[in-house]
């Protein structure tokens, strides 16, 4: 399993249209994906559901990444998170 | 006569009946259905048809107000395809036997109500989003026209607030002005208004659904909206109506016409821009190309600092589209009061004489390159200039130059291709005038920054209030050190244009021409009123500009 750490600097936080681009860019992955911010989690395929733990500036949001291809998809959302949120 | 106040975004005038405009609430009865697999294939259809909807809005809005505030659909299509959100809709209709209108208002509605509750008001404001992509749905379902609500006669539109797919839905041939109870000045309202030139009010909380129907005059210039106004009032109002009208008219027939004095003198006049998001209103304005593309909007609007191919994307789609007119790129301007974390900048006990623009360019230098790479990639596109700011000194452009050079020739190794531009600098600093001719013969062009230049000359910050009365805007040795750099530019065969707010001072029009100045570049309202300005000078006989004047 791959764990990403990040922290969040927009300051709109994980806000609708770059969430559903990298929902979307997800899907391509066979891996399990799960965001965690504090005990609150969700699958990061779900766009509602990542813009539902209202992920906010400054915050420390940790990625979880299980399956055959996490190391490729681990990559892709850590460098995905850092260019746009 | 009765008065409501607003906030207004245009000055302008609108003059005719109000027409209230109500989204359809649609009263969905809690009805169980026989077949729910029927329903199930409705909902599918439906669903489908209103993705596909989501980039027809798109396009309509991109070409309305500009692809960065189309972007909002495509938000609205991603949520409509949210596994969870279709999810719930199927397990009412498959679990609990409902019509799919029954399961798509209950499923939409509660997530809706979910954004609305929580602490974010980014994501609160998403909970209008829900409802919009929802009544999208149940127009489908319900076979409902949406446009219908806005009639057939040209009105006065009032609401409570506008959806961003409602206004995009509107007819704008019919609309005289848009009145809302909610909004903001940054909505999709508002952003409709400015670039289609509407008048438009916003906040206007007195907004009454009895005004259906009724004669009003919406005032942009101050702020409010009479219904059945006095019949003096209206006459005087309609007056000053057809005085804007006869403006634009004016203004328009200008189009495609160049700045040329009586006498033909020829002046380029062209805009100032922020970003892609502002190309609408440089075409709408007809300006002759771009003087000054602020690059910084790319660093500020993002939390880490841009990648090549970010800046790329936005550099080459405001060069292409332009071509072949001129866009004078200058490469970003930070520090002082524009700063970002990611430079990780020290405060600075002086920022306006700190670590900024170009100084922060040549100290960092992969920082620098990634920039020149993107302006260099996007100049194959179009016409293109590209100009340091903030230089005092010969071996700064020097310095700024060779690195440029090596973009160049890295660029080429790697097989991009590369266009013609030219290399130019703001002169906005003493230093610069000063040694004006030592410049001038490194560069093409010359562009005269005059809000620095005259913060910088008179020591003044403008932003000081107590110092209203030392500021002088025409100060002597402001127009005196424009004259100078004019002539340092000639006599080195080099263009200048001004840039600074002071380009678009039409006191100072004939000025400049009278100084020789070939180039304003002034906000993109500004351009066709100063092309009628210089199309109505006549210089022949009049003396070259002297210092001795001021």
């Amino acid at each position: 399993m791959k764990e990403i750490k990040f922290k969040v600097t927009d300051p709109l936080g994980i806000h609708a249209r770059p969430a559903g681009i990298l929902v979307k860019d997800a899907k391509k992955f066979n891996s399990k994906i799960t965001v965690w911010k504090g005990d609150k989690s969700c699958d990061l395929r779900k766009l509602l559901a990542l813009m539902g733990l209202s992920v906010r500036q400054n915050d420390e949001i940790v990625v979880q990444v299980e399956g055959d291809d996490e190391a490729a998809c681990a990559e892709m959302i850590e460098k995905y998170l850092k260019e746009n949120f | 006569m009765k008065i409501a106040a607003g906030k207004s975004i245009l000055d302008r005038i609108g003059i005719g009946k109000i027409r209230i405009y109500k989204a359809p609430s649609y009263e969905i009865s809690d009805r169980t259905v026989k077949d729910p697999e029927a329903e199930l294939k409705r909902f599918d259809a439906a669903l489908q048809k209103a993705i596909g909807q989501q980039d027809i809005l798109y396009e309509k809005a991109k070409a309305e107000v500009g692809e960065e505030n189309a972007e909002i659909f495509e938000a609205h299509r991603m949520m409509l395809e949210d596994e969870d959100l279709q999810g719930v809709t199927r397990e009412i209709i498959r679990e609990k036997k409902k019509s799919a209108e029954f399961a798509v208002k209950t499923a939409f509605d509660t997530y809706a109500q979910f954004f609305a509750e929580l602490e974010d008001p980014y994501m609160q404001a998403r909970s209008v989003d829900l409802i919009d992509i929802g009544n999208t749905v149940l127009d489908i379902l319900t076979g409902s026209d949406p446009g219908s609500i806005q009639g057939t006669e040209p009105c006065i539109l009032v609401a409570d607030d506008l959806t961003p797919s409602e206004t995009v839905r509107l007819d704008k041939s019919l609309l005289l002005g848009i009145i809302t109870r909610e909004g903001s000045a940054n909505s999709h309202t508002a952003i409709l208004a400015r670039s289609m030139n509407l008048p438009a009010l916003i906040q206007c909380r007195d907004v009454d659904d009895s005004w259906d129907g009724r004669m009003a005059i919406l005032d942009g210039y101050n702020g409010c909206v009479y219904i059945d106004p006095d019949p003096d009032l209206l006459e005087s109002m309609k007056k000053k109506y057809d005085a804007v009208l006869k403006e634009d008219e004016l203004l328009q027939e200008l189009r495609g016409r160049t700045g040329t004095t009586i006498d033909g003198r020829r002046i380029i006049i062209a805009a100032n821009i922020g970003g892609p998001s502002d190309l609408g209103s440089v075409l709408a304005n007809d300006a002759e190309g771009v003087g000054l593309f602020r690059s910084e909007f790319l660093y500020l609007n993002s939390k880490g600092e841009p990648t090549e191919e970010q800046q790329f994307a936005a550099y080459r789609r405001v060069v292409e589209t332009l071509a072949p007119a001129l866009v004078i790129m200058r490469t970003c301007d930070l520090g002082a009061d524009k700063t970002v974390d990611y430079l990780n900048l020290e405060e600075e006990e002086n920022p306006a004489l700190g670590f900024r623009a170009i100084r922060i360019c040549l100290t960092r230098k992969d920082f620098f390159k990634k920039q020149l790479r993107a302006m260099l990639r996007a100049s194959a596109y179009g016409s293109m200039g590209i100009m340091f700011p903030m230089i005092t000194s010969r071996w700064e452009v020097i310095e700024a130059k060779k690195i440029l050079e090596e973009c160049k020739e890295e660029l080429r190794r790697e097989g991009h291709r590369i266009g013609n531009f030219q290399t130019g600098i703001m002169v906005e600093t003493p230093a610069a005038v000063f040694v004006a001719d030592d410049l001038a013969e490194e560069v093409d062009f010359f562009s005269i920054g005059t809000n620095d230049l005259l913060q910088y000359t008179c020591a003044i910050d403008r932003q000081n209030e107590k110092l209203e009365r030392f500021t002088d805007m025409h100060h002597p040795a402001v127009l005196r050190a424009i004259k100078m750099t004019v002539d340092a530019g000639h006599r080195h065969g080099i263009w200048v244009g001004i840039c600074g707010e002071l380009g678009a001072d039409p006191a100072l029009t004939e000025t400049f021409l009278r100084m020789g100045v070939d180039e304003l570049s002034v906000n993109a309202g500004s351009v066709l009123p100063l092309r009628r300005l210089v199309r109505s000078l006549d210089l022949s006989g009049a003396p070259e500009w002297s210092p001795e004047e001021v």
